[in-house]
């Protein structure tokens, strides 16, 4: 048995190793080359697919997306875009109209990404394309088109969802349906790989060219998604995709769901999880520095035995986790609390970059003295890591610029950053301290960042 | 007639469906191999042990190819014949091609490239602009040097003089389609390529000299680029070459695509550059001379390295009417990817030379850049002015280098001077040297038409600059974190080759029974619409629509010897040669019908799908049969020389421009003091395309040219690390602008004028010239950084958050 998806409108059943991209499959075996490889690492949006499933659709990068993680959904491209018939999509039209297209070699994957932002009633185009790059456009004609072709509605044949059943019913063995089923598969195989929305192992494999059997796909393990929301605890499972976390952070620490509209792009949230983005223990992951200035606590399992740990605990050193063979991440909880949380994301571009540094702050204020203090940062050493000697000169003090500025020599204390493509060491560290003055005019209403800027 | 109109691109409906075909969507027969190539991970040195045991072992492995399995290792440079095809034992750089994988999947090429084990005999390479100087480590005999007047006797006159400097980065083409070729083996040792080149016939050329074969036994076809921005014009002789040789020597298609990874570390890349000044002015900003130092890093190979920095050095002066000037080049050889052709081809960093001076000249002076700006102009051209009467290219040249050089490339080695280039530079525009003439370029070439005076008074207007600027100052006066700045800077870019024989080009029109029109021409289609404006040129000459038109792939068998599209020069070039084929077949269809219209041929007039004279007409399909039935051949070729250029490179002393195209941007912009982040909040541009052949895709290149020249002197910084291995080698760490990095507010003007040259319709090249409006961008960002204190901030290019914070820090001085 292999996975099961529909194509265009037609159910498929594959048996390639489960370690074969969609792109690859949609180009090499089906002679479907209308999805373009530009980058084959999820940064460029030229191989944007839909996929349908029971939650709706949305845009994912096909060229890290492998085969199983379809498994009981839909997927439509470029070519099913047009319909049966041959009649353009309202967005095809007006990228004609318009002009949108020049090279036409990212087009394609412009065009998917504007149907299904047009699809599901999105209008915030900056962000909907923010995965998308086009070199030759200047961005000014596509955004006109997807401006233009917002209003029409949508082609019948664009929806997926009512087809579902036909690929729905039993999975394959390396698809787990339930947390539990997962954690009996990965104490049995504690060498295995996790693949969750695969935004980080798939360039293991189309640039790392690893294999990466034996291999587990976390796609169906339902109980692992969602959030959960107590009086006093934000509760994530670990396969909780950023998209599905931004809006829940919107509502309380609307901070952090900036700093998530500036994750990745549509397509990479669209993938990634949570789970993943802590497990991996990148030092540049921006959702860790976020939710430990939250004070997070980390969820761990292995087999039917659990613990947990403030998240901060979790990152031993560069490349090395708290986590036995065989353990995974099953939640990150927070307490719910007021918002007081500043996430500052800096990088070469605003949109689709890795943070050259990530400061999140996290300061109580009583009686005008600082009462209590999270900072942490990602970008800034080996691991995600708080500022622990910037924290304990703001404590006590009165929350004045006085004693922003008296506290920032300590950064030195707290991080030794690295010099790399991103930033120099010099330019991290005075940065940081930049943040922390950033932090003390922005909580207090002043303007603080270029984005806010009108013209 | 359908020229002038905003059609949209030919191939926009195959686009936006996925219908259109890059090389790598080409079907190709179930035999067909992949290739990949091991590369170095060294920049230098010897390579002392090559073990490709595993390689060969590798699942689908067919053959594996070393330089040591070639008599004579085919060579792939466009110039000088030092780009080896695979080492021959010496290491030139970290990602040079060592050995090649045949193998029956594109992936299973790729994993077992990663196999090979290789030792090395490393040696201290040679990176950076100082080592290379210090090492003298350059291309040609010495720096080139172009003078106008009496520069040091002007700086010591000078009431001001300033120094500076300031370095600027490269760029990576980031052209979405990666590399690509695809050879098919002939009958009796023939090939034929697909590859996405900008230059079909320099494929051809190298392919031809690879096999063994003459030219004739070659074919190349392109039919469309996925991007290429001067990235394609040579970087892709690799993959064909490698293409073509596994083809022959195993018989199967052979089809080659980099890895975007792989493409960013083996290909050349936009030529950093550092440029130092001394410029002497008055105290109303009035330059008196200045001396600039071009130090053009040109990587391991000599590539066009040459032409992009002449072209460097001949956009000094931008729009600016300098009394004296010297320009030294230095072409400085490293152990990097050999730096290429891109948009511009050396020209953007020449002008951002003497904008820098401009900027540097209004903070020393307290004065709005714009006004020292519009004191230097050239002089504006007058309206009654004609073009230049005669043609001084019409002589015959004189001892012609004929031997099996590459003639069609750009970097074309054997006739850069005197014979069989360009003639000398006679009387008839020499100002002679050393006159200090107002209105002539440091390169002697006269500025006959410009028009960026009344230009810049348009955009002032349009953009509300004068208010603006004093909204900034106000703004910035009540903000301490944020700091705004504005900027408008102008383009004057030369139009041609500068290596002159290559301003020709070649068509094939062809009229079928039934009126339908096919047609070929020289030029690539890479995203610019060429195909669209060329077919619109020609459904204008036979008064069809322009669905009767049809451009098929560009074809070396169709139309031979072609040059790059390059050089902005496609429409101009490509466009004249339709026509003239496209005229060539009416004067013969007018002649047949001529008497059925009761009228001489010199009175006939195609017009809306009709032939007429005077009341008398006929369907232009019956004319066309006719003109079958009469034996009159329907299929004519098309030629066309740029006129009245004439240049040596040597003397740096000619006309090497047939004409300039203009343009003008105003930039607004916001930093972050904090962190030095910045974006642009507006700009306003009008720019010159002369009478538009589609104002449409003109205005395509400006918005795109512009975004992607703003991109590159902010966000877009290549970084290499101590041992010369690039680390920004993949969108995931090398960042060219997204959605988000356009102006918010993007209002794009075409100047309402035409080319004073005899041009197609009188339109104006539009390639490369907007991709320079971008330096209002980086003006604006200094402007910025100038608002935070009171020192020049000396703003480095690309100016990234971290470029910024650091120039804010220099601009409020010790602290």
């Amino acid at each position: 048995m292999g996975t099961r998806f529909i194509l265009n409108g037609v159910p498929q059943d594959v048996t390639e190793a489960p370690t074969v991209t969609l792109l690859d499959w949609l180009r090499e075996t089906r002679g479907l080359t209308g999805t373009k490889e530009g980058c084959n690492e999820g940064d460029c949006g030229a191989c944007t697919v839909m996929v349908t499933d029971e939650n709706g659709a949305r845009a994912l990068n096909a060229c890290i997306l492998f085969l199983p993680q379809l498994e009981g959904k839909a997927v439509r491209t470029v070519e099913g875009i047009a319909g049966p018939d041959g009649a353009l999509h309202p967005v095809q039209q007006a990228m004609i109209d318009h002009h949108g297209s020049q090279c036409g070699f990212c087009t394609p994957g412009f065009v998917v990404s504007m149907a299904v932002a047009h699809l599901n009633g999105a209008r915030d185009f900056d962000n909907q394309l923010a995965g998308n790059l086009c070199r030759c456009t200047g961005y000014a004609p596509i955004i006109r088109a997807a401006e233009a072709a917002a209003d029409a509605p949508v082609p019948d044949w664009m929806d997926d969802a009512g087809a579902l059943e036909e690929v729905a019913g039993p999975v394959p063995p390396y698809a787990p349906e339930t947390a539990d089923a997962l954690a009996e598969w990965y104490a049995a195989n504690p060498d295995g790989t996790l693949v969750a929305g695969a935004t980080d192992v798939g360039l293991w494999v189309t640039k790392g060219l690893r294999d990466l059997a034996p291999v587990a796909f976390l796609n169906n393990c339902t109980d692992l998604k969602g959030i959960t929301v107590t009086d006093d605890t934000i509760r994530i499972g670990a396969m909780t995709t950023l998209t599905d976390l931004l809006p829940v952070m919107a509502e309380r620490h609307p901070s952090f769901a900036e700093l998530i509209r500036r994750y990745g792009s549509v397509q990479v949230r669209n993938a990634a999880t949570v789970g993943g983005n802590i497990a991996n223990g990148s030092p540049i992951g921006d959702s860790p520095p976020a939710l430990i200035a939250l004070g997070a606590t980390l969820h761990l399992r292995h087999g039917d035995a659990r613990r947990e740990m403030p998240l901060e605990d979790f990152f031993l050193d560069y490349g090395k986790q708290d986590r036995a063979p065989g353990e995974f991440v099953e939640a990150v909880s927070v307490p719910v609390q007021p918002d007081r949380l500043r996430c500052y994301k800096i990088s070469k571009r605003f949109d689709q970059d890795i943070s050259a540094l990530c400061g999140c702050f996290n300061l109580t204020v009583t009686d005008g003295i600082v009462t209590g203090a999270r900072i942490a940062f990602g970008g800034m050493a080996g691991i995600p890591k708080r500022a622990a000697a910037v924290e304990a000169a703001l404590l006590g003090k009165p929350w004045t610029l006085d004693t922003v500025t008296a506290a920032l020599p300590r950064f030195a204390e707290d991080f030794t950053p690295l010099s790399d493509m991103r930033a120099s060491s010099g330019y991290r560290l005075r940065t940081a301290q930049g943040l922390l003055i950033r932090y003390f005019h922005d909580i207090s209403g002043a303007p603080a960042s270029v984005l806010e800027v009108a013209p | 007639m359908t020229v002038q109109k905003p059609l949209p691109h030919d191939a926009a409906p195959l686009h936006v469906t996925g219908a259109a075909r890059y090389v790598d969507d080409i079907p190709v027969p179930a035999n067909c191999l992949h290739l990949a190539f091991g590369l170095s991970t060294i920049a230098k040195g010897r390579l002392s042990g090559l073990d490709l045991e595993a390689v060969r072992t590798a699942p689908g492995v067919v053959a594996v190819l070393s330089g040591a399995d070639f008599e004579t290792i085919p060579d792939c440079s466009p110039s000088a014949h030092d780009e080896p095809l695979l080492s021959d034992g010496t290491i030139h750089y970290a990602g040079q091609p060592l050995f090649m994988v045949v193998a029956d999947t594109h992936l299973n090429a790729r994993k077992a490239a990663a196999l090979g084990r290789t030792t090395y005999a490393e040696e201290p390479p040679i990176l950076s602009i100082d080592e290379a100087m210090a090492a003298g480590s350059i291309f040609e005999d010495g720096p080139r040097i172009y003078t106008k007047g009496d520069v040091a006797a002007a700086l010591a006159a000078s009431p001001h003089v300033i120094e500076g400097r300031i370095e600027i980065g490269g760029q990576e083409h980031f052209y979405l389609e990666g590399q690509s070729a695809l050879a098919l083996p002939q009958e009796g040792g023939d090939m034929v390529v697909h590859s996405s080149s900008q230059h079909p016939t320099e494929i051809q050329h190298k392919v031809a000299d690879a096999l063994g074969v003459p030219m004739n036994a070659v074919r190349v076809e392109v039919r469309r680029m996925g991007g290429g921005f001067g990235g394609k014009e040579s970087q892709g002789n690799h993959l064909a070459i490698a293409c073509a040789i596994a083809a022959a020597r195993t018989g199967r298609p052979c089809k080659m695509r980099y890895d975007r990874d792989d493409d960013f570390i083996i290909t050349g890349k936009r030529h950093d550059a550092r440029i130092t000044y001394r410029a002497g002015f008055g105290d109303d900003g009035r330059l008196t001379g200045v001396e600039f130092t071009h130090l053009i890093r040109c990587g391991w190979a000599m590539d066009l390295s040459l032409p992009v920095a002449d072209r460097a050095m001949l956009h000094a002066d931008n729009a600016y009417d300098l009394p004296a000037a010297r320009i030294t080049s230095h072409r400085l050889k490293t152990n990097t990817q050999s730096a290429t052709a891109f948009r511009g081809f050396g020209g953007p960093q020449g002008m951002v030379g003497i904008e820098r001076v401009m900027d540097h000249v209004a903070h020393v002076l307290g004065r709005d850049p714009l006004a020292v700006r519009r004191t230097n102009y050239y002089p504006e051209a007058r309206a009654a002015d004609g073009a230049p009467e005669g043609s001084i290219s019409g002589k015959k040249k004189q001892g012609a280098v004929l031997d099996t050089a590459d003639l069609a490339g750009r970097g074309s080695v054997r006739v850069e001077t005197g014979t069989g280039s360009a003639t000398r530079f006679g009387a008839v525009h020499s100002p002679g040297a050393g006159a200090a003439k107002s209105g002539v370029t440091p390169y002697g070439m006269e500025v006959e038409d410009f028009i960026l005076g009344a230009l810049t008074e348009q955009l002032v207007e349009t953009a509300d600059y004068a208010a603006r600027k004093a909204a900034v100052a106000e703004w910035n006066a009540a903000h301490d974190i944020l700091k705004k700045g504005i900027a408008l800077t102008p383009v004057k870019f030369g139009i041609s080759f500068t290596l002159t024989h290559l301003n020709q080009a070649g068509a094939l029109v062809h009229v079928y029974q039934d009126g339908s029109v096919h047609m070929n021409h020289g030029g690539t289609e890479m995203g610019q619409g060429l195909f669209q404006k060329v077919a619109q040129v020609a459904a204008s000459r036979f008064g069809l629509p322009l669905d009767r038109v049809k451009i098929t792939a560009t074809d070396t068998g169709k139309v031979p010897n072609t040059s790059a599209t390059a050089a902005s020069s496609g429409s101009d070039l490509n466009g004249m040669a339709v026509k003239a084929a496209c005229d060539e077949i009416c004067a013969r269809i007018a002649e047949v019908v001529a008497p059925d219209l009761q009228a001489e041929a010199a009175q006939v007039v195609f017009q809306g799908g009709m032939v007429r004279a005077g009341q008398a007409e006929m369907r232009f399909e019956e004319a066309v049969q006719k003109a079958y039935l009469s034996r009159v051949s329907l299929s004519a070729t098309g030629f066309y020389k740029t006129p009245k250029i004439a240049w040596d490179r040597i003397a740096g002393k000619g006309r090497p421009f047939f004409y300039f195209a203009y343009g003008a941007a105003c930039s607004e912009v916001v930093i972050d003091t904090l962190t030095g982040e910045n974006r642009i909040l507006r700009t306003d541009i009008v720019h010159d395309c002369g009478a538009s052949l589609n104002p449409a895709l003109d205005i395509g290149q400006i918005e795109g040219g512009f975004v992607q020249g703003a991109g590159w002197l902010t966000m877009e910084e290549l970084v290499w690390d101590a041992t010369g291995a690039l680390k920004t080698h993949a969108p995931s760490t090398y960042k060219i602008p997204a959605c988000s990095d356009r102006p918010r507010i993007f209002n794009v003007a075409l100047w309402a004028g035409e080319n004073r040259e005899e041009t197609i319709y009188r339109s104006k090249a539009v390639g490369e010239p907007p991709f320079m409006l971008g330096m209002s961008v980086f003006s604006a960002l200094a402007d910025a950084c100038s608002a935070c204190g009171p020192h020049f901030p000396d703003l480095q290019a690309p100016a990234t958050a971290e470029a910024v914070l650091a120039a804010v820090h220099r601009a409020r001085g010790p602290a």
